[in-house]
């Protein structure tokens, strides 16, 4: 599904990620977990196609083509669907507008055809269901004025009308209640499929009790520094970052 | 510069080819301005007498003012000496069908979404062919008389209803109010007059169905709108679809006059040839629309799109005489290219617990300024007066420019202004997010775009609305990216 190589991004001239190399198979859920700053985000960024992120050296396949090659749009279309940790406001933007053009949109790509107002409606209402929404979120601007609770919930509802072929889920636990930490983990797991991955960036080994993973990355300064399963996450809780950054830089030496 | 910029601008330029040629004889007076141009114009539509004083006496005045002295605006000098004062309608070379214009041009028509028959009338389809819209205007035109509205040509308000024309005619834009307005008054062309008697609800937008008509009313247009107690009417001008004119030069006047509770709303789409990628040979819009507030509650909204033009100045203000009357002015203008645009609005509160609000939406994109110029003036009397501004802009790209000036006049300091203006740029991350769902670019600045225009929009007649939403989408199409 995924294969990123040596993966160097730089930032401004800043070097955020100094060789990151990182494999996930078709219907498998990779965990990342690493201190503030490490580069999770910028991660999923490069990987999702944002402008300002300078790909120094590497490479990343996705679905055996060169993924690096692809408009950010293009990414979406084949699959690639990236949970902001911090969703953006668009003011005047409906929120059932957006999800509708975007569902139609990949729909078109896709060579399926437009859901008509009715279908949509149908759709939209029963996602919003399964993940305990209110049907007035429709009404509202996309994300304008949304608790931060409400703004993840609604990441990932528009995961789940887009269907993705890789999810990157970037902190959408961080703001969450307990009831919806449940909710948001019910709804990734009823997507576990296998020809669909997931990665899955979070500071809280809580989150990965509900969601459990098949692998978990420590990323430090740009690097991912130690991989296990899920029990390192237990680990880290337990001893913290320290004793990764001690022990890499032990092998490292 | 995408496709469809490159479309819009190539039908706009081209020539005679798909009918908008002009070699049919023309009945003309020659250039230039003077006291017996005035008669002549008068003479040629057999005005009475008290007109044509009327008109001398703006001329008079006009001679001794001076042209306004552009501060935001970089204008080449108009020579008032070269321009045609008069002109009997310019026929267009008719087709037979609409299989004989220009397909770029139906391709445009097709994508703003105007109706098949206006299609006809707009390409140059001969009337005669267009009879569904014939008989749909008239029967509209009977229901108005039904109701004692009239609504017609402003020649025809001149011979038909001399009284109510020679009350209200310069009521709320006196001749010498400003130069254009003086010279509008000396040598205005046709135009339309409307009148709601008591009481009265027009059931329709007015000039939906009348527009393509009133469409070559010539550069010196003059609108009359009177609204009797307890009326209502909401009168729609322009059109969406590209408008070429040989024109440089558009001076025209609004006046609306609004008794006790009577609430007139106003909507403009103006989408004038902006003039060529360089900014050669664009319009030159310089309009004055004022309302009068009246009577108790008169209530007047000014909601207008000004995508076109080269050079717009242009302020719709409402002066609040009555007690709690109200004025609102929603806007979106949007520049492209080389294309300055000074708009805004006056609201002059007069009377006890008046209200206004201004919602002013600015996008910049290419080389192009974008200005607000707005005064807000709370007079002695005019207690508990309440205002609201909102003026924002949107910059696409850096080369751009957005200016605000928001003047505030307080004389009665029970008043409240309230002003908020924002700048932004078309947000990177906004982009980024709705392209990472799979919108393509395009999509996304016009969703982005849609959704910051929404408040205005929201004050159209919603046909209305439609229109407006595709000309911004086209007018900004290749500016990003
Ligand atoms: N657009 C940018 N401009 C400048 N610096 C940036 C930019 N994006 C990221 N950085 C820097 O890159 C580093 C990594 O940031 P990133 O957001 O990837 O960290 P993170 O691991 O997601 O942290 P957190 O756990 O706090 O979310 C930080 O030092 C950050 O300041
Ligand atoms: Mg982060």
């Amino acid at each position: 599904m995924l294969k990123i190589k040596d993966l160097r991004v730089s930032v401004e001239d800043t070097e955020i990620l100094k060789g990151v190399n990182l494999e996930i198979k078709p219907g498998e859920v990779h965990a990342i977990m690493g201190p503030n700053g490490s580069g999770k985000s910028t991660l999923g960024f490069v990987l999702a196609g944002k402008d300002d992120y300078e790909v120094t050296s590497g490479s990343v396949e996705y679905q055996g083509q060169d993924l690096l090659d692809l408009s950010p749009d293009e990414r979406a279309r084949d699959g690639v669907f990236l949970g902001f940790q911090y969703p953006v406001e668009i003011p005047g933007v409906s929120n059932s507008n957006f999800l509708k053009m975007i569902i139609n949109s990949i729909r078109k790509s896709r060579g399926q055809e437009e859901l008509d107002a009715l279908a949509m409606l149908k759709l939209l209402k029963e996602k919003l269901a399964s993940l305990g929404m209110d049907t007035n979120m429709l009404k509202r601007s996309l994300n304008d004025g949304f608790s931060g609770g409400e703004k993840k919930r609604n990441e990932i509802l528009q995961m789940a009308v887009l269907d993705p072929k890789l999810a990157i889920l970037d902190e959408t636990d961080s703001g969450l209640d307990i009831d919806a930490l449940k909710v948001v983990s019910d709804g990734v797991n009823s997507m576990r499929s296998p020809d669909r991955s997931f990665l899955i960036i979070t500071h809280y080994q809580r989150l990965l009790n509900y969601i459990v993973p098949d692998f978990v990355h420590v990323l430090v300064d740009g690097k991912i520094v130690k991989s296990g399963d899920k029990s390192l996450a237990l680990e880290l809780e337990d001893k913290g970052y320290d004793w990764v950054k001690k022990e890499s830089s032990e092998v490292m030496a | 510069m995408s496709d469809s910029m490159q479309t819009l601008e190539k039908h706009t330029q081209s020539e005679y080819k798909y009918g908008w040629s002009s070699d049919i004889e023309m009945d003309i007076i020659p250039k230039g301005l003077s006291e017996e141009v005035v008669r002549m114009i008068s003479a040629k539509k057999k005005e009475p007498k008290w007109l044509l004083d009327w008109r001398l006496e703006a001329y008079a005045k006009w001679k001794t003012m001076k042209e306004p002295n552009w501060a935001k605006l970089n204008i080449a000098p108009i020579s008032y000496q070269d321009i045609i004062y008069y002109a009997a309608p310019k026929k267009q070379k008719k087709l037979n069908s609409l299989d004989e214009a220009d397909p770029e041009l139906l391709k445009t028509f097709e994508r703003l979404g105007i109706p098949l028959d206006e299609r006809k009338v707009l390409a140059g389809v001969a009337v005669d062919a267009v009879i569904d819209s014939v008989s749909v205007t008239t029967t509209f035109k009977k229901k108005l008389g039904e109701l004692g509205i009239i609504f017609c040509s402003f020649s025809e308000a001149v011979q038909e209803h001399p009284e109510l024309v020679r009350e209200y005619l310069g009521s709320v834009v006196p001749q010498n109010d400003n130069y254009f307005a003086a010279l509008n008054s000396a040598v205005f062309s046709d135009g339309s007059f409307c009148y709601i008697p008591k009481g009265v609800r027009c059931p329709m937008e007015l000039s939906t169905y009348f527009r393509i008509n009133a469409a070559n009313t010539g550069q010196f247009e003059r609108t009359l709108i009177v609204a009797e107690d307890d009326s209502y009417v909401s009168y729609l001008e322009g059109c969406t679809a590209p408008m070429r004119d040989e024109n440089q030069l558009h001076a025209a006047v609004v006046e609306i006059y609004a008794k006790e509770r009577a609430f007139v709303k106003y909507s403009t789409v103006q989408n004038w040839y902006p003039g060529d990628k360089d900014g050669k040979g664009g319009v030159y819009n310089f309009v004055t629309k004022r309302g009068l507030c009246n009577g108790f509650r008169s209530r007047i909204s000014w909601t207008q799109v000004e995508t076109g033009s080269a050079i717009t100045w242009k302020y719709p203000s409402c002066i609040l005489k009555g007690n709690e009357s109200i004025g609102e002015f929603y806007s979106i203008a949007v520049t492209n290219n080389y294309q300055q645009a000074d708009t805004g609005t006056k609201m002059i509160h007069l009377g006890k617990n008046t209200k206004s609000t201004i919602i002013s939406k600015g996008i910049s994109a290419g080389k192009s300024h974008n200005t607000y110029r707005g005064l807000v003036k709370i007079g002695k009397k005019a207690d508990n007066a309440r205002n609201f501004s909102e003026c924002d802009s949107l910059l696409m790209g850096d080369r751009c420019g957005a200016h605000t000036f928001p003047y505030i006049e307080i004389e009665n300091q029970s008043g409240k202004v309230e002003h908020e203006a924002t700048t932004s740029k078309i947000g990177a991350d906004q982009m980024f997010y709705c392209t990472q769902r799979g919108l393509s670019v395009e999509d996304a600045i016009n969703l982005i775009v849609n959704g910051y225009c929404k408040e205005v929009f929201n004050e159209l007649p919603m046909e209305f609305a439609v229109e407006a939403q595709k000309l911004l989408e086209i007018s900004l199409e290749g500016s990003v990216g």
